[in-house]
């Protein structure tokens, strides 16, 4: 070990001089790919849909500032609807896949490896086009779950059934959101709960403190950062993400990335600074969120442990 | 030491074997229900309504999969997920080097950067340049569709490469350069055998982000880049239940073979199921 040590030195040095990378420029240059990628696509486009929310025409040459989009958008009562319903279906999912996917991770932690973690796993890679479908083909008025209930005599028939997709309320989103996303918070609890938790436990325990003790001032103190982050990530994709709404919801009130795309497909093109006020809400809504999150994690992980 | 007595928490509930199996069960089913209809509906010939189980069954959904237009998609679909996992393994490996092994001013900032885009879906951003991809002759074209779908594939890469470089220990390539190797053999013959395991779970999953995107893809290619996804979504609207579901099938089969394969090297690593999430 130190033989070679004395000898690398040098090459490395003569190595950084050779090719004229000065050592500190070097992770910069390393990343300038990515930064490119994200520079271009996320923060380029986030800009590009805040300056053309305020009027901005890119290769019209026409640039009028305003808010005017801005004040269309939160004066019409469609939009207001849109929101409530999108804050509606992001808190509601959001809380049951949290419980759930806790409760479910408490629930199989003993087996942690075992074929029920597997199932989880694998329920996370259903793209949620497909998990919008399943929906779909189960909660529809003439669904599986339709059918079921009329077997056992239960509904008379489809018009007797509850409406749960393509409803005002957003059951069906919610519905999907919360099949998709608990099994996530489960892997991403079960990931927490590591032989350190398992010692502070057992600590807990010789000491004297009972079951729901031990749940609630050890076990859940410590998976919480994970859990919380994990929520956050569902909270943030449930407001901004398009197929599912698109599918089981209804187009007015819709939520707002949905929105969104109409208004940009609409073929009045004085629409568009208002698709772009909707999307630019919908970024902002999300990126909060984000912040949120790195807020959460390096609060929470500081204060356990 | 994997008895009772070290499994405290919830696990030991003292409720009777039989409520926990009751749970499990529960469990079970509501995480596969839904799967259940789909798998009746792509070979159910006829399923009149009240009936649990069809009158009739196809291949039809077989067949259908089999069908010019969706060999075609699928083709476009593999095309695509292929370059994109490619292209943000390789920019993955560059940025995961600079995260995992300097500490460098700004590192905040860029943890940040590469961390919105894995977490914010595409539409609200990709709205604002789309009109670009117009304007440069990139919409309505696969090239277009790879470049946007790099968007939340590279910072996903290069996160996960990055905790791979973390752990990588470097005096393997310093004792190969002070043997005479030059940079890109050393990187080739030691760095990457040595990143393997973290570049091949890479390369899974930005695949698989890639071949589930709908919106981007959407958006980018026009209706003109005809990807599985996309098809799906039109059979969904459509009222061919039996053709919604085998492409729902075709389209959920690779991703959930993926995880399988990649699940125990994925364990405990909550940040490689975050891309997974937002499929």
């Amino acid at each position: 070990m130190s033989q070679s040590v004395v000898p690398t030195g040098p090459t490395t040095r003569q190595h950084a001089v050779r090719r004229g990378v000065p050592e500190r420029l070097r992770p910069l240059l390393l990343l300038s790919p990515a930064l490119v990628v994200v520079g271009v696509f996320f923060v380029g486009g986030v800009a590009q849909a805040v300056l053309q929310s305020l009027g901005r025409q890119p290769f019209l040459g026409e640039t009028d500032w305003s808010v005017e989009a801005y004040r269309a958008t939160f004066a019409d009562p469609a939009f207001r609807a849109s929101l409530t319903l999108t804050l509606r279906v992001v808190v509601l999912s959001t809380g049951l896949a949290t419980v759930l996917g806790v409760a479910v991770a408490l629930l199989v932690r003993r087996h942690a490896r075992g074929p029920l973690t597997t199932l989880l796993q694998s329920t996370l890679a259903v793209p949620h086009l497909v998990g919008a479908l399943c929906i779909g083909l189960l909660l529809s008025p003439s669904g599986f779950v339709s059918r079921l209930g009329a077997g056992a005599g239960l509904v008379d028939g489809p018009q007797d059934f509850w409406v749960l997709t393509n409803d005002a309320f957003g059951w069906g989103i919610i519905a999907e959101y919360t099949w998709k996303e608990a099994p996530f918070v489960a892997v991403v609890a079960l990931a927490a709960m590591t032989p350190h938790v398992r010692d502070l436990e057992a600590a807990a325990r010789v000491l004297g403190a009972g079951r729901w003790r031990r749940l609630t001032t050890v076990t859940l103190p410590l998976i919480a950062p994970p859990v919380a982050a994990a929520s956050v990530l569902v909270a943030s994709f449930a407001a901004a993400s398009y197929e599912v709404p698109r599918l089981l919801g209804q187009s007015f009130p819709a939520t707002l990335p949905v929105v969104a795309l109409q208004r940009y497909q609409d073929t009045d093109l004085l629409v568009r600074p208002q698709a772009m006020a909707v999307a630019t809400i919908i970024a902002v809504l999300s990126l909060t969120l984000v912040a949120a999150y790195l807020t959460l994690v390096s609060r929470l992980s500081r204060r356990s442990l | 030491m994997r008895g009772r007595t070290s499994l405290p928490g919830l696990s030991g509930l003292g409720s009777p074997r039989g409520l926990r199996a009751t749970t499990t069960v529960v469990v079970v089913a509501a995480v596969l229900l839904p799967l259940v209809p789909l798998l009746v509906w792509s070979v159910a010939g006829t399923w009149r309504y009240p009936d649990v189980v069809p009158g009739r069954f196809t291949r039809r959904g077989l067949d259908l999969v089999l069908d010019g237009e969706v060999v075609a998609a699928t083709a476009t679909s593999l095309l695509i997920a292929v370059t994109v996992a490619v292209l943000a393994c390789a920019i993955g490996l560059s940025a995961g080097r600079a995260i995992g092994l300097y500490r460098f001013r700004g590192r905040r900032l860029v943890q940040f950067l590469l961390l919105a885009p894995v977490i914010v879906p595409g539409l609200a951003v990709t709205l604002g340049i789309q009109v670009f991809f117009v304007r440069y002759g990139l919409a309505d074209t696969v090239l277009g569709v790879v470049l946007v779908q790099l968007m939340p594939t590279v910072p996903y890469a290069a996160t996960l490469l990055g905790a791979a470089y973390a752990n990588l220990d470097v005096d393997y390539e310093r004792q190969a350069r002070t043997l005479g190797s030059g940079p890109w053999r050393t990187f080739l013959t030691v760095t990457v055998p040595l990143l393997r395991p973290a570049l091949v779970t890479t390369a899974l999953l930005t695949f698989l982000i890639s071949w589930s995107e709908y919106v981007l893809t959407l958006l980018i290619g026009g209706g003109q880049v005809t990807t599985l996804p996309l098809l799906l979504f039109a059979a969904i609207g459509s009222s061919d239940r039996t053709a919604a579901a085998a492409l729902g099938l075709l389209v959920v089969l690779p991703p959930v073979v993926i995880v399988l394969l990649v699940a125990r090297r994925l364990r405990g690593r909550d940040d490689a199921w975050m891309g997974l999430a937002r499929g």
